[in-house]
């Protein structure tokens, strides 16, 4: 029986957000202490040692990844926090952002530490207005509390465009221009904001910095599964009985996610498909429900762990109809800088569109499967690179479902 | 160095270099439509993509760095199928008029659904259905016809700092569109046409006028004179086959006779005079203490950046008009009363290297012959399809000389082609007229080249001149920044809107690389070492002209035929 373990969400609930006294009480900013106390090569070794992988989606090595921008030279680098929470159905970033600010701003300055960074910035999602002075405030304690000395945090507002979740499009959007990706090498550990050396991680990423500095490295490479370890935040929407929230170990599989913390299907229906990650996530159907939740495992079924937002459907919804509205939504998301994505999502939605309404045939299968293939390995981001996964996951699994809407 | 394999073949090429450039060194080509030689990297066209051996992704050649023991292939199914999907992607709402497409066989589009064997396409064609602009009389747009590829956006922000171009919308509403999504014509575009070379398709061209010509020529009652620009012998050979400067003098000028002018003259005589106008206007300047430093005024492109970008600085400008407009001037006077040829029936077509020259022509302030004083600009271009209409071959033609009066020419009008070329002239001319020595030297090699900002210090007996030159607007934008702030160490200045000058004209052959534009400046020097004259004073018909008609340089009839004054634009925008 899996179980819930609170890491990032360890002070949800127990203290009031803009009280700073609260989370030094729950030993706030004792971590930053210690990193301070360190070289920053061992702090950086100490955190790729933990094996912590971006909580953003791409699954990267936290550690490694600092590693890059603490070696890089130049006379400015910047940390950059991700809070462009845009896929629909996730809210674990504002979970954390909006219950314990102070323990981001603290894994930001661990960062900034161990990089040799004086500025940071928070990307907040544009919808989430609210937080900008929630956050704005925690700094606020901070810098007058003299916790984060030589590191300032500036909050910035995203405009809605989903693409600027992407982390080159983010700093575009930073830098004031169009909200577009850049194409990759360079990363932004060598050059990124400004052309400087920027380290790009996701909210849930450097929550978790605080616990590992100051639980230790060993400790939490021993949670979940050891190729992805520690935990991860799960929102569930669609139908589930428990629409809510929580925190597991990486170890735990979709079916316990869905069925134990979820609640299972209510009113009596059975389960057709869930739909991890986040819009571009796969539609995983039952047969694969047993697979544990972590990076790894997740790639070798053809399905991501993304944002951890967890989307269930059951067997009285058209799985047809539903990959139609997402292909529609990537239609309306994609930036249009890259051609195969510009091109393809807008054919994707016409295709879908035709499919739904009953004008489909095999050949129009055949197509969106080809094209959503050469898209996924062509597009010049992930965003067009991870948009046509409903599409052929549903074609994949759910074929009988296509072939009944042709008339 | 890195050694890396690409398609089975070794290669070692510098660190920094991409599969792209690796690829071309062992004679691989791969497939491009928004990589450009002379701009930033933009990988977003993605048909360059590459699988590399041990990657998910495919990479596109243009943008990724070459690695040691690097593993590439170029060409496996993966790769074809990527690339073909995406062209039928683009092409699927591309309109496929290609007969009728100004660009159609140099269009690099074309040649990518010709080597990919583009056949059916299995996406549904949808063709967005924008009206053209055609608000501008030296350029239009088509924005069905654009790929997004953003080169010209690119030229016109980065290379002339014009900024008329950007982009609007999102995803599959993605445009490129003029400042604040007006026509061309409101925009802040000042003509120059550096968009039409740096567009792969046929999104962006010139004003075809070629039917107004014949239209002329079919008339009986109009007398057909034409005048040539310096630059565009050693281009018009691209158009018709021939390697760069290949074609002679005398075979160009045939050609021009057999598809129809009555009358075949010379830009480079009012070259040569726009010399003396010039060179002793810097010297009144400089005596008189009037403003300085002196631009000149040649370039049309330049004239509407000044007009636009720095309306406080025009009585920098020489009040000079461009040669096309002396010549203008004078061959519905001088030269229709040396002729005794009425000038209302005189149909004045120039033959130039640029498209802002059509806006020239259309100017209010340049009808002092009592007529327009240009009826009509047709480019390079134009002129070469003229020419393949007409069926010529030029390997054969007989030559023919050009018509006296109005014909001659010096090697220091030639060399008006090049960026450079202007002040050159300006200064072999000076120098003689200050000193009253005979310049041994002719050639002031500090003033030649393709590079952005040129400077030289020329020593007139004690006296030293210090110029500068710029090409391409960026670079005039810094020397005009100087001058605003009271900085400028200059007493005059050469400006050309585009790159190398005209020899690289928005009217020129479809010119991709700078290496075109260093090749075709080369054919211009060429020319002009090999001219007995290399003195704009020495032209035997410009000194006639001066003791027949004009009398003497910035005399009165220059002043009211050879002379202007430009406006500020005032556009809204800025």
């Amino acid at each position: 029986m899996a179980e819930e373990m609170r890491i990032v969400l360890r002070n949800y609930g127990k203290i009031a957000p803009l009280k700073i006294d609260d989370y030094l009480t729950q030993g706030g900013y004792k971590s930053l202490e210690k990193a301070r106390a360190m070289n920053t090569a061992d702090l950086i070794a100490e955190v790729k040692k933990s094996n912590l992988r971006g909580r953003g989606g791409a699954g990267f090595n936290c550690g490694m990844k600092w590693s890059f921008a603490a070696g890089a030279q130049a006379d400015q680098k910047y940390v950059i926090c991700n809070a462009d929470e845009g896929e629909p159905g996730t809210y674990k970033d504002r979970l954390i952002m909006e219950n314990d600010p102070h323990t981001l701003i603290e894994g930001m300055a661990i960062c900034a530490y161990a990089i040799g960074a004086t500025q940071g910035y928070i990307y907040l999602r544009g919808e989430y207005p609210f937080l900008i002075s929630t956050l704005n405030t925690a700094i606020n304690q901070a810098r007058e509390k003299g916790l984060v000395k030589n590191f300032d945090i500036e909050v910035r507002s995203g405009a809605g465009a989903y693409v600027c979740g992407e982390e080159t499009a983010l700093i575009e959007s930073i830098e004031g221009k169009r909200g577009e990706p850049r194409f990759k090498p360079p990363y932004p550990p060598s050059e990124g904001l400004w052309s400087k050396p920027t380290i790009v991680n996701n909210v849930e990423t450097f929550a978790n910095i605080p616990v590992i500095i100051e639980k230790g490295a060993d400790w939490y490479a021993s949670i979940g599964n050891p190729a992805y370890p520690g935990t991860k935040v799960f929102t569930l929407t669609g139908d589930v009985n428990n629409r809510t929230f929580f925190e597991v170990p990486t170890s735990t599989t979709i079916r316990e996610i869905v069925f134990q913390f979820g609640g299972g299907i209510p009113g009596g229906k059975k389960f057709k498909a869930v739909q991890i990650g986040g819009t571009s996530g796969a539609f995983i159907p039952e047969a694969l429900l047993d697979t544990p939740v972590a990076f790894d495992s997740m790639s070798a079924i053809g399905a991501t762990l993304g944002s951890g937002a967890t989307f269930v459907i059951d067997e009285s919804r058209d799985v047809v109809d539903v990959a139609t509205r997402i292909a529609g939504f990537f239609e309306h998301e994609s930036c249009g800088k890259c051609a195969p994505c510009r091109e393809g999502t807008a054919r994707t939605a016409e295709l879908m569109e035709k499919i739904n309404e009953g004008r489909g045939s095999n050949k129009d299968i055949a197509l969106l499967e080809k094209l959503g293939n050469v898209m996924s390995y062509s597009c010049l981001c992930g965003l067009g690179q991870a948009a046509p996964a409903p599409v052929l996951t549903t074609i994949k699994h759910f074929k009988a479902d296509y072939e009944a809407k042709f008339m | 160095m890195v050694n890396l394999t690409i398609d089975g073949i070794k290669v070692s090429v510098p660190e920094g270099s991409t599969i792209l450039q690796a690829a071309s060194e062992v004679g691989i080509k791969i497939p491009t439509l928004c990589f450009h030689p002379d701009q930033s990297i933009k990988a977003n066209c993605r048909v360059c993509v590459c699988e590399v051996e041990g990657n998910r992704l495919l990479q596109a050649a243009c943008a990724m760095p070459v690695f040691e023991g690097m593993v590439v292939k170029t060409r496996t199914p993966k790769v074809l199928e990527a690339r073909k999907t995406i062209l039928e992607l683009i092409l699927s709402n591309h309109p496929q008029d290609c007969l009728n497409c100004i660009r159609n066989g140099n269009c690099e589009l074309q040649d990518l659904a010709q080597e990919y064997c583009i056949r059916e396409n299995p996406f549904e064609y949808k063709v967005r259905g924008f009206e053209k602009d055609f608000s501008t009389p030296s350029l239009f747009r088509d924005q069905d016809k654009c790929i997004l590829c953003r080169r010209c956006v690119e030229v016109c922000s980065v290379v002339q700092s014009v900024n008329a171009l950007g982009l609007e919308g999102r995803g599959y509403d993605s445009m490129v569109v003029p400042t604040l999504g007006k026509a061309l014509i409101d925009s802040p575009c000042i003509m120059c046409g550096q968009c039409i070379h740096a567009c792969p398709v046929g999104a962006i061209g010139e004003i075809e006028q070629i039917d107004e010509f014949l239209a002329a020529v079919a008339n009986p009652d109009k007398v057909v004179i034409t005048q040539i620009a310096p630059a565009v012998r050693v281009a018009i050979a691209e158009e018709v086959g021939m390697m760069t400067g290949e074609m002679p003098m005398g075979t160009f000028v045939q050609g021009l006779r057999q598809i129809g002018f009555d009358h075949v003259l010379h830009t480079n005589f009012t070259a040569d005079l726009t010399i003396l106008e010039e060179g002793n206007e810097l010297l009144k300047r400089l005596k008189e203490g009037g403003t300085l430093p002196m631009f000149t005024s040649c370039s049309p492109g330049w004239i509407n950046f000044c007009e636009t970008f720095y309306p406080d600085l025009l009585d920098n400008l020489s009040t000079c008009k461009s040669p096309q407009q002396m010549f203008g001037a004078l061959v519905k006077t001088y030269w229709a009363e040396k002729m005794g040829i009425d000038p209302a029936n005189i149909y004045s077509v120039s033959i130039m290297p640029c498209v802002a020259k059509k806006f020239e022509a259309a100017r209010p302030e340049m009808n002092d012959s009592g007529y327009q004083d240009v009826d009509l600009v047709l480019t390079t271009r134009e002129i070469g399809r003229l020419f393949r209409m007409s069926g010529l071959d030029f390997s054969r033609l007989p030559a023919s000389d050009f018509d006296s009066w109005m014909g001659k020419y010096t090697g220091a009008a030639v060399i008006f082609g090049a960026s450079g070329g202007v002040m050159e002239a300006a200064l072999r001319t000076v120098y003689e007229v200050v000193t009253g020595k005979t310049l041994e030297d002719v050639n002031f090699v500090a003033t030649r080249g393709i590079t952005g900002i040129k400077e030289a210090d020329v020593d007139l007996d004690g006296t030293v001149v210090k110029v500068a030159i710029a090409n391409g607007l960026a670079n005039a934008r810094k020397l005009m920044e100087q001058v605003r702030a009271g900085e400028s160490p200059y007493h005059f200045i050469e400006i050309m809107a585009c790159p190398g000058g005209c020899i690289g004209g928005g009217g020129q052959p479809i010119t991709k690389a700078n290496v075109k534009r260093v090749e075709r400046i080369e054919a211009i020097y060429a020319e002009d070492a090999g001219l007995p004259l290399r003195k704009s004073h020495d032209n035997p018909e410009v000194k006639t002209l001066y003791e027949e008609f004009l009398h003497e340089p910035l005399g009165h009839k220059s002043h009211e035929l050879l002379h202007t004054h430009y406006h500020p634009k005032n556009k809204k925008f800025l």
